[in-house]
């Protein structure tokens, strides 16, 4: 199968995509964007959330094949050039990476709820972020990034 | 995109500006927060082709044959290989060599790798994998840590891995107050969220090139090696970006399978595990069944604990042997006993293996020993923290193992700050996603009760028992661009805690040059010990300090001067490298005794206490922790923000174990391998933590720091109990507590 898809921007296209293979493996493996993480691969992490159209979505629960002529943002889309989008900016500073294999679902999630909410709430900021795990940090650094962003923003 | 893609292919530099005592910029968190960082998942050549892993499916079987002849025939599918195809030593492990690269005969758990394929799509390779028809005998699984010792023996020696006696005093004390109790801890999984993954790159030389996440290279390189049939230098690793460890990646897991497919086929060979397969590829925290008994007098002075704890170390040794130690010589906790009896004990079954995972034998115990001083405080109708201060250890306490401890513990220190610290505000005047099931809306505050509980816990830190434990690195200072540069190499593994950056802060206070790149870490250069034990910022630290004063020297000749202040480095150095390379070793320890468990075996004691906050719906059984509070001496906060990160993770691993985490088993099966059944903490479980550090350096130490990571794991897990229990006044001998132990149904 062929997938024609508009990743960060720029069309792309993919051949001999299998139909079982997810719209993560395409992106990591198939168009060498490996910025959407793995850790599940069943939708339980969040840890390889992109937009799909906007709308934040787990790569592993999209087939390929849905994101034919379709646009994907993903992690490695968000700087612009050498500068940080706010949100990431802010992960880094606030110290709010260690190993950073959450980070990149992470600072998708926050920068969709940045866009929805501008000064969202400790508990509107929990809500939003429940659905991505990290493992490393008690998540009490990334909400200090998250409402240092949204200071910032 | 480039050929290859193996992980840091170049240096690491970022901030030039940040010593020890500030918090930098973490070298690697911009090239994360891009998703620019190549973690050993992302990790791809052009050439690759897909390794996978054929895993028995019982816990206990004999294989009475394997038939590849389907699976090869499967279109794309390159090499099919078992146990006949390792052409070295098909054992492993870190303790024993009892753990084969491949099955052999018969499979000892449920997970087991029995034979490997690889394929040009990692569909083809597990299509290929269910056409290899293993023919299994099923066996009686040994599951019951208890009787373990007296089954059928699953190896030559029997199931006894290890026991360790501790005795001091008098074995005959006896108390005018005795409290009694039985506890379990279930198995914990580290639960990274990088799955193992690796890249394995076959050589002209006729070796390897292996790109992996692991916590110690060069212990790797030594089993890969082995089971390779090679000399050491053929096989070389290089760490790729580690997604977490948590001591689930000391032991090997696809290295070995990697390099055997890649030597076969001549080909790049890539292996990622899923999140199942993860829960099968790692070894997990040691379940565990303790026996406590405390003696005290009325005023709630310790008079004698008697222990017996059974450790559950699964199918293969992995670490149980120094599990066990750390269960039996840190077994009373933090305080101070004449009167010593324990008896830790690890053992062989047919479970999951267990080996390291944070807190290493001492978050077993801490959760028998401190439910035990809860217990006493009821039995004497004393604050619980009251009762742990009238017995708290303290600098020039000795162990039960003899041991002095010759520098900080402030035990009773740390459990005043938890103490005092503010309460939160009662429970009713909070947000609904506050409550106990939270926005499932289960109850706006009818039927909830609030309790308050509180822990103290003691960790051994670096290797003990007299193991030559050290560090190597490597410091090189030349000029560029007309401004001194350092490099920093060493082979100590950056699993995510930030060593990268305290290596920096530590040249740049050393050297006083701005600019240091971290060279990729790799088994060019020594040893830099496991990442583990709390222990690289300590042994790594100490190497790189080691290093620059070497160059410091160096410089200083060249000066003719010791005082480099008003030295221009630039100008002196002109087109001279200096180059440096140093090892740094802690403290000698020694061995236990094997009958009195006595021995100088530890290098450092870590100290952290906790107090939790929690609100329980007792009608559902769910669990809201409203607060974590932790206070911990880390003797100096290298990289301040790194520490308290260390803390609010640890402590969030403890609230796991507390809780929700638990790998469940029945008759050796793994019933819960995924994310959907086998929960961790989400933001909606982790609450707001107060944090308070301690600086109260230890002069044996490098710049006086105490290993910072494990402590906060221990403490946190019987606070949160402790909490629970006061809320309920239930006894809750069990982790995780589930709803069902608190609603009696
Ligand atoms: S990898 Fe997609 S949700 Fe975990
Ligand atoms: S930083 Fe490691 S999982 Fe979040």
């Amino acid at each position: 199968m062929r997938v024609d898809v508009t990743v960060n921007g720029e069309a792309r296209r993919a051949d001999d995509v299998w139909e079982g293979e997810s719209l993560l493996f395409l992106l990591r493996e198939r168009l060498g964007l490996p910025g959407a993480k793995n850790a599940c691969e069943q939708g339980e992490c969040g840890s390889c959330t992109v937009y799909l159209d906007d709308v934040p979505v787990c790569a592993c629960l999209v087939a390929a094949g849905q994101a034919h002529g379709r646009e994907v943002r993903t992690v490695e889309g968000l700087a612009v050039g050498d500068e940080l989008d706010p949100v990431q900016e802010a992960f880094v500073e606030a110290g709010a990476v260690q190993c950073g294999f959450c980070t990149p679902g992470l600072v998708v999630a926050a920068h969709d709820l940045l866009n929805r909410v501008a000064a969202p709430s400790d508990p509107e900021i929990r809500e939003a972020l429940a659905g991505n795990l990290c493992r490393c940090t008690g998540y009490e650094k990334i909400l200090d990034a998250v409402r240092l962003a949204a200071r910032r923003r | 995109m480039s050929p290859i893609r193996t992980a840091l292919t170049s240096a690491l530099t970022s901030e030039v500006t940040g010593g020890i005592g500030t918090s930098p910029r973490r070298p690697d968190g911009n090239l994360k927060v891009r998703g620019e960082f190549a973690y050993a998942s992302d990790l791809w050549h052009e050439d690759m082709v897909w390794g996978a892993t054929l895993r028995s499916p019982h816990p206990h079987a004999r294989i009475v044959s394997v038939d590849l002849t389907e699976a090869i025939r499967v279109p794309g599918v390159r090499a099919v290989l078992t146990h006949e195809d390792v052409p070295g030593l098909n054992r492993y492990g870190l303790e024993r060599k009892d753990q084969p690269v491949l099955a052999e005969g018969v499979v000892r758990y449920q997970g087991e790798p029995v034979a490997l394929v690889a394929a040009d799509h990692p569909e083809t390779a597990r299509r290929a994998m269910r056409r290899v028809k293993v023919a299994y005998e099923v066996l009686e699984p040994v599951v019951d840590v208890e009787t373990a010792a007296g089954a059928a023996p699953l190896h030559p020696g029997g199931n006894l891995l290890r026991h360790v006696p501790v005795r001091r005093g008098d074995q005959a004390a006896t108390a005018a107050v005795v409290v009694t109790g039985r506890y379990e801890v279930g198995m914990q999984d580290q639960a990274f969220l990088g799955p193992e993954s690796g890249l394995a790159v076959p050589a002209e030389d006729g070796g390897v090139d292996l790109y992996v996440a692991t916590q110690w290279l060069h212990v790797d390189r030594e089993q890969v090696a082995r089971a390779l049939g090679m000399p050491e230098d053929k096989v070389r690793l290089t760490l790729s970006g580690v997604g977490g460890a948590f001591g689930g990646r000391e032991d090997l897991s696809m290295q070995v399978h990697a390099c055997l497919l890649a030597l076969r086929t001549g080909r790049p060979v890539k292996m990622v595990y899923n999140r199942e397969e993860s829960f099968y590829g790692h070894v997990h925290r040691h379940p565990a069944v303790l026996h406590y008994e405390h003696g005290a007098d009325r005023t709630g002075k310790l008079s004698y604990v008697k222990a017996k704890i059974y450790l559950d170390g699964g199918a293969y040794a992995s670490s149980t042997g120094a599990v066990v130690a750390n269960a039996a010589t840190l077994g009373i906790g933090p305080y101070e006993v004449d009167n010593v009896t324990v008896d830790a004990w690890g053992l062989y079954t047919n479970n999951p293996p267990c080996g390291a995972m944070r807190g290493f034998g001492a978050v077993q115990a801490a959760f028998a020993y401190e439910s035990q001083m809860d217990r006493l405080a009821a039995e004497l109708g004393l604050h619980p923290v009251e009762l742990r201060l009238r017995n708290a250890m303290a600098e020039g306490s000795v162990m039960p193992t003899g041991q002095l401890v010759d520098s900080a513990a402030p035990v009773a220190r740390l459990l005043e700050l938890v103490r005092d610290k503010p309460l939160p505000p009662p429970s009713g005047a909070l947000d609904l996603r506050d409550m106990p099931g939270g926005v499932a809306n289960t109850t706006h505050g009818e039927g909830v009760v609030r309790g308050v509980g509180y822990a103290v816990g003691i960790k051994n830190i670096c290797f003990s028992e007299g193991y030559d434990d050290y560090s190597t690195a490597r410091v090189r200072l030349q000029v560029v661009n007309g401004e001194p540069v350092a490099q920093a190499h060493t082979a100590a593994c950056e699993v995510g805690q930030g060593l990268v950056t305290v290596v920096q802060q530590i040249v740049r206070t050393e050297l006083g040059v701005r600019r240091v790149a971290i060279l990729p870490m790799d088994t060019t250069i020594g040893d830099g010990g496991s990442t583990s034990a709390s222990r690289q910022t300590y042994v790594t630290g100490g190497a790189v300090k080691a290093a620059c004063a070497a160059v410091r020297a160096e410089l200083a000749a060249m000066a003719g001067t010791e005082d480099l202040s008003e030295v221009d480095l630039a100008e002196l150095l002109g087109d001279r490298v200096v180059d440096r390379t140093a090892e740094y070793r802690h403290r000698r320890t020694e061995p236990i005794a094997p009958v009195t468990g006595q021995g100088n075996a530890h290098v450092q004691y870590g100290f952290a206490a906790h107090r939790a906050v929690v609100d329980v719906d007792t009608e559902l059984g769910l669990v809201k922790v409203v607060r974590l509070d932790c206070a911990q001496d880390v003797g100096r906060a290298l990289n301040p923000q790194a520490v308290v990160g260390q803390i609010q993770g640890g402590s969030a691993q403890g609230l796991g174990l507390a809780v929700m985490e638990e790998i469940r088993t029945s008759g050796g099966r793994v019933r819960n391998p995924s994310f959907t059944d086998y929960l961790i903490p989400t933001t909606l479980d982790m609450p707001p933590m107060g944090v308070d550090v301690l600086e109260l350096a230890d002069p044996n130490a490098p710049y006086g720091v105490r290993g910072v990571g494990e402590p906060p794991t221990i403490s946190s897990t019987p606070a949160i109990v402790a909490a629970i229990r006061a809320a309920t006044g239930l006894a809750l001998t069990r982790v995780p507590v589930r709803p069902e132990h608190i609603t009696g149904t």
